[in-house]
């Protein structure tokens, strides 16, 4: 219940950015040198800058906003963990229903795919990709292009956890009776999948789709931190974090305040995934 | 610096060669607190004169670094400390004089006995070297030595990665193929380097030139014994010629250095020698390294490049700490170079780039001014002769953006609205990109909208180094650092601004300028023989650089560094920007 209310906070803050910034903040690419001590680079204020007028104190070396670098780090974050989980759970419900209920070499050749998935280095290879794939495509900025690969390559590599536990299912519950029985009144492949096998699997992918979730935004901050995240100068949560690393002495607060956000949101993701999978899926316990 | 080779201009000889010995005290004209006439520590004692200067053997000098050396072969190594470092093991036919301030920038005969010889066409210089120079195996060395050393530099397809630039001068179109292509049975085939005797070398140039003498200096015109070269894993091994020798090299790891039982104090007139050994220890943690710096377990970083930004707050915050600690300017400018790219082939949009680049925000991105330098004014860095500290034409020092001249000078191109720009940073970089992310915010304050694109700073040659793919990618304005090779006008800005320096792979020519008036100056300066003269030319092509709009000078940088107080003989090379290396000592014998 509090993950879920921390949930729907987090996401309504995310999508309110641009005003809660006009409000409380100044735009994130402003530079407030000023804030800075120049001679150590880091904020002149006390922890790391807070003050009434920087919520969240500044940034070292710029004096940039970090509530609002926060505000719009949380758009980021969000947005890619909750794509990445979308896709994941979109190829992994396909597949893991086409392995599960049609077996035979179908189910050999993705259940081999998804073990060759699961044992990929997939850190190493989302890196490698994110660099060589473009900048900016399509009529989006360099933002929105960086999100979709990133949503891309974390849903790519996510799917075969949910495909597994998909086709797990599709394997006891096709061998149950109202199958059975919905077979032998001569019911076809696609109605028997999609209106009686889908809806009992619905509570399980739900569960999963919640939980893969905090597993996306760390993983996204991880390849921000190692610097092929978001394009500068918009702000991500793991950029911060590698950001901070020089400072981590000097500023702590510069550290604290995007490693406390993942931590809150991905603790308040994965309470809320496991109090739907007890409300949804007692059996699972 | 990646590598740079060049095709030299004419020149004239410009070069004081005087017998110069470390002098202790210097020069007076020093702003700093803790004044230094005794040689006693203090903050940026070791800028003006020799901290603790002493003569005492012994001990054993704990050298850290954060990166390892790029290679300890001496014609493969381009790092300065690499450079500075060879002065343990490599000696030349000249080398610059173990003294701070501007002596450091003077050339001494090392392996030559005097000046050399110079013909009146200025086109054969010719060297006599001393008596009693032996390698570490014993052996004498000889003229033959020296020459088979040069001639290595024309390996490059073997010995990659150091600088390439005598065979521009003793052989521009490259007929002789280095020394492991050469036919000649003693592998001497080098036409233009001849050998009349042992004690005798005589060089024979295809065009005058001022730099030549400065050529011989680098560690790549030292000698290497033929027999133990075995190329391309030379530097795994590489003899001797200086005060120390290798004991063990574990790349990535150490590097060792013990005496040269071979290596007579009285035939070198720059090294002193002190320390019985030498240890380097190489870290990737330079967090880790500054912390045993401040605790006194290691000597001193021999990257120069300065202390973390944690330990900066310690070290300037505790006067213990601050008094061993030197803030000296490095040689090197940060700059960005504006690329003939449209619309910035009009001057005018380059003027409102500089004038609406915020100086301070883009110096804090480099650290601020104790770790990042001054805000840069010009094109000219202050340890060569022609530079002026007051020459500011954009008015930068002030430390603000002039956004109403800069949108004058939109509206002036054409361009009132703004117009849209990329800027390129490499992103193995960090202070780099955070730089061009504080350009990128204060070009939009006049509408001016930048992308920043961030490249493998290893590919630069073929990326930022590539006019074509500048073209074609659209890069307007490319985030970029140099330094000299050798610390004269020319050998600082000729690569920087000449029309015939723009090659297709490797340009350093970002803003590809082309103005016969420069190059016609750089062609006066190379045959002025006197270096005053000649520093009045590079003070005019730096005006015509700067009058132009081809670049924005961000800062001069500077290095905020500590030293072991039990270090003696400490001072900053200025060649290397650095502290010399080679002549420090350690007081306690440990």
């Amino acid at each position: 219940m509090a993950g879920a209310i921390v949930v729907i906070f987090l996401i309504i803050v995310a999508v309110l950015a641009p005003v809660l910034t006009k409000w409380f903040g100044h735009p994130i690419d402003e530079y407030h040198i000023d804030q800075i001590d120049p001679t150590f680079s880091t904020p002149i204020g006390k922890f790391g800058g807070i003050s009434r007028e920087f919520l969240f104190g500044v940034e070292p070396t710029s004096g940039r906003d970090v509530f609002s670098r926060i505000l719009y780090g949380a758009q980021t974050s969000l947005s890619v963990a909750f794509l990445s989980a979308l896709l994941s759970t979109f190829l992994g419900t396909i597949f893991g229903l086409a392995a599960g209920f049609l077996g035979g070499w179908v189910d050999a050749v993705i259940s081999r795919v998804m073990d060759f998935l699961l044992a990929f280095p997939q850190l190493l290879f989302a890196i490698a990709l994110v660099s060589v794939l473009p900048d900016s495509f399509l009529f989006f900025g360099d933002r929105w292009s960086r999100v979709f690969v990133l949503v891309g390559v974390i849903g790519f590599f996510g799917w075969p956890y949910i495909g597994r536990i998909v086709r797990g299912q599709t394997l006891s519950l096709r061998e149950r009776e109202f199958v059975e029985a919905s077979r032998s009144m001569g019911a076809r492949s696609g109605r028997i999948l999609f209106k009686e096998l889908l809806p009992n699997l619905a509570a399980p992918i739900l569960v999963y789709a919640t939980l893969i979730i905090p597993t996306n935004i760390l993983t996204e901050a991880a390849l921000s931190f190692l610097g092929v995240g978001i394009p500068p100068p918009n702000p991500s949560w793991g950029g911060m974090l590698s950001d901070a690393v020089t400072f981590y002495s000097i500023d702590p607060m510069y550290m604290i305040i995007p490693g406390g956000m993942i931590f809150i949101t991905v603790l308040a993701f994965n309470l809320f995934g496991d109090g739907l999978r007890d409300a949804l899926d007692p059996k699972a316990r | 610096m990646a590598s740079k080779k060049r095709v030299m201009a004419a020149a004239g000889v410009a070069i004081t060669l005087g017998l110069t010995t470390a002098a202790c005290g210097g020069g007076s004209d020093s702003d700093d607190k803790g004044g230094n006439s005794g040689g006693a520590a203090g903050y940026n004692a070791a800028i003006t004169g020799v901290v603790n200067p002493s003569t005492t053997k012994g001990g054993t000098l704990n050298l850290w670094s954060s990166q390892d050396a790029d290679s300890w072969d001496p014609v493969r190594g381009y790092y300065a400390f690499v450079w500075n470092l060879n002065r343990l093991y490599t000696r030349k036919l000249v080398d610059y004089s173990a003294a701070p301030g501007k002596d450091g920038l003077k050339l001494t005969p090392d392996l030559a006995a005097a000046e050399p010889e110079v013909s009146a066409d200025k086109l054969t210089y010719t060297f006599k070297l001393r008596d009693g120079i032996k390698f570490d195996d014993g052996s004498p060395i000889t003229s033959k030595d020296i020459k088979y050393g040069i001639e290595r530099v024309w390996a490059s397809d073997v010995l990659s990665g150091g600088p390439v630039y005598l065979p521009g001068i003793l052989d521009p179109d490259k007929t002789y193929k280095g020394p492991y292509k050469d036919t000649d049975p003693n592998k001497l085939g080098l036409k233009s380097v001849t050998t009349p005797d042992d004690k005798t070398i005589s060089f024979k140039l295809t065009k005058p030139s001022g730099d030549f003498l400065y050529l011989l200096a680098m560690p790549g015109s030292g000698p290497v014994p033929q027999k133990r070269d075995t190329g391309a894993q030379y530097g795994k091994k590489p003899a001797s010629s200086g005060p120390y020798m290798f004991k063990d090299i574990q790349p990535g790891k150490s590097a060792s250095w013990v005496r040269n039982p071979n290596w007579d104090p009285a035939t070198d007139p720059i090294r002193k020698a002190l320390p019985d050994a030498i240890n380097l220890t190489i870290t990737t943690n330079a967090d880790d390294l500054d912390s045993r710096l401040l605790a006194g377990t290691a000597d001193l970083d021999v990257g120069q490049v300065g202390v973390q930004a944690a330990a900066r707050t310690k070290l300037l915050s505790d006067p213990n700490l601050k008094k061993n600690a030197d803030n000296p300017v490095s040689g090197f400018l940060r700059y960005a170079g504006i690329t003939p790219v449209a619309p910035l082939d009009n001057i005018e949009c380059r003027k409102a780039v500089i004038y609406a680049a915020d100086p301070t925000a883009l110096q804090a991105a480099f650290g601020g001014p104790l770790a990042a330098g001054d805000i840069g004014t010009s094109m000219l860095p202050e340890n060569i002769a022609g530079s002026d500290a007051n020459y500011d034409p954009f008015n930068r020092k002030q430390g603000k953006p002039q956004v109403d001249k800069a949108k004058e000078a939109l509206t002036a191109c054409g361009k009132p609205n703004g117009f849209d720009l990329t800027i390129t940073a490499r992103n193995n970089r960090a202070q780099e990109v955070k730089a061009a992310e504080a350009l990128q915010a204060s070009l939009k304050a006049v509408g001016i909208n930048a992308k920043i694109d961030q490249y493998d700073g290893a590919q630069q040659a073929s990326i930022t180094g590539s006019p074509d793919n500048v073209k074609k990618k659209g890069y307007g304005i490319i985030m970029a650092a140099w330094a000299a090779d050798y610390p004269t006008g020319s050998g600082y800005m000729q690569p920087l601004s000449d029309s015939r320096f723009i090659p297709a792979n490797g340009n350093y020519n970002l803003p590809e300028i082309k103005d016969p008036a420069i190059d016609e100056l750089f062609d006066k300066a190379n045959v002025e023989p006197d270096p005053t003269k000649a520093a009045e030319y590079y003070k005019q092509i730096n005006t015509k650089i700067m009058e132009g709009a081809y670049y924005l000078p961000v800062v001069s940088a500077k290095a905020l560094n500590y030293r072991n107080p039990r270090l003696t003989n400490v001072y900053i090379h200025d060649t290397f920007g650095q502290v010399d290396f080679q002549a420090l000592g350690v007081n306690d014998g440990k």
